[in-house]
């Protein structure tokens, strides 16, 4: 054997690690981890410019799969988020509250960020109507829209999409099921019942006879009235009518 | 030499070089898309070369993540006609040569900001480990170790990566006449002190 052919054989595979880890390093992929979410498992998958995707299940294989369709890259498993990163995820998810986590907005219409940002304002314990939603960031008319930039929320969970209702008051969709709507609201210690028990009877505003200001029923304003004070409206309409102002926190829009 | 003769030989050239350019476009046109494919493409023949210039394999695997690493930063700022017309296997050989140099100096592993999951990607030992046995390792680790290193350099290019002659000598900064010199009498070390 010549020396030629005996060089020619030291020829090896590069260790299966070295595209991933390049792509990562450079934010071609994006990288991913698996944690303990409201709802059970979770895939929190980030880059350089922060989270990029939540999902809630168990199965990796099938979301590696279906992000890269989605995403238009690679997603690889790394064995824990940039420390920063984690630590921001971990308050996020104790407080049920976005604070100063960095989200990838990246692949998101400006229509998206507004709705998904708005969104985020809606503090835990609370819920809004679409059309809520669509009025506050002034494209009142646009209320299917914001249905459908809701449903395409990346983020999940850490952007509250699920405090998002129908503007009759019921659930209303979900990604995941109206079941898992309600349980994800529940852990965060919304009473879903009430609401729905509300919808039901076509109540859409309560107000305060003392105060004469109405709010949309979840409002912590709301909530501080007392059983015999509080006054039930199915429209906007009908508590101007009575005389009620709307509550300048929660800004009723139904 | 007859009219067909030499247009035949003139589509042959045409034919290679939109081969090689391809890439080279693919990179100008859509960096981020065409990346995966040039690592997927080069990364064996960094893997091997470097091995045979630094000490122990996981130099190795560190400093083709590095090269890579390093490729794509480089590409990101240049504008896309340099792009085009880069010898890009001549190219990112330059920054792994420079790499190897500093880290058969260093040794010092380069901190990650994120780590793979390693368990996700290893199932057993690498491959490395089945073709080639620490013994043989350690072997041509002194014989390529006993040449100057511009020998070791062209000869591990030229015959363990099989990089032609050009390519070389864009790699080490070489005119191509150097590389060849430097490849033959370092054959002729080895097989001196193989025989």
């Amino acid at each position: 054997m010549t020396v030629e052919d005996q060089l020619a054989g030291l020829t090896t595979g590069a260790p299966s690690t070295v595209l991933p880890q390049v792509l990562l390093e450079t934010g071609v992929a994006d990288g991913f981890v698996s944690l303990e979410g409201p709802t059970g498992n979770m895939f929190v998958s980030f880059n350089s410019r922060g989270l990029s995707s939540l999902t809630l299940g168990t199965d990796a294989t099938e979301f590696q799969d279906r992000f890269e369709p989605q995403f238009g890259r690679p997603v690889f498993p790394v064995t824990a988020l940039p420390s920063r990163l984690g630590r921001s995820l971990e308050k996020t998810l104790r407080t049920n509250r976005l604070g100063n986590l960095p989200i990838d907005w990246s692949g998101m219409s400006e229509f998206q960020q507004a709705v998904l940002r708005k969104t985020a304002e809606i503090l835990p314990g609370e819920v809004r109507p679409y059309s809520w939603v669509a009025k506050e960031i002034g494209k009142p008319k646009a209320v299917r829209a914001v249905g459908t930039a809701l449903a395409r929320n990346p983020v999940p969970i850490v952007v509250p999409c699920h405090r998002v209702v129908r503007n009759d008051g019921h659930l209303g969709n979900y990604y995941y099921g109206t079941d898992v709507k309600r349980a994800v609201l529940e852990a965060e210690g919304m009473n879903v019942g009430d609401l729905v028990e509300r919808a039901g009877r076509g109540i859409k505003l309560v107000g305060s006879d003392t105060t004469h200001i109405f709010c949309h029923p979840t409002c912590r304003d709301a909530r501080r009235t007392t059983e015999r004070h509080l006054v039930e409206f199915r429209s906007e309409e009908q508590a101007y009518g009575a005389g009620y102002r709307p509550c300048l926190h929660c800004r009723p829009a139904a | 030499m007859t009219a067909t003769k030499s247009a035949a030989a003139v589509f042959l050239v045409v034919m290679m070089s939109d081969t090689v350019a391809l890439v080279n476009n693919d990179l100008a046109v859509d960096l981020n898309r065409a990346f995966p494919e040039l690592v997927r493409q080069m990364q064996d023949g960094i893997y091997s070369g470097v091995r045979r210039l630094v000490p122990s394999s996981a130099d190795a695997e560190d400093i083709t993540q590095e090269t890579f690493v390093r490729v794509y930063r480089a590409l990101s700022d240049y504008p896309a006609d340099r792009i085009r017309e880069l010898n890009l296997s001549g190219w990112v050989w330059t920054i792994a040569l420079n790499l190897s140099r500093n880290a058969a100096r260093t040794r010092s592993r380069r901190p990650r900001t994120v780590e793979l999951d390693r368990d996700a990607f290893f199932a057993g030992p690498g491959p490395e480990a089945e073709a080639i046995t620490a013994d043989q390792n350690r072997q041509w680790s002194r014989r390529l170790g006993g040449l100057p290193a511009a020998q070791r350099d062209a000869v591990v290019l030229r015959h363990v990566v099989g990089l032609p002659y050009a390519d070389i000598a864009v790699a080490t900064g070489r005119a191509e006449g150097t590389v060849k010199a430097d490849v033959h009498r370092g054959i002729a070390k080895l097989r001196e002190e193989l025989s």
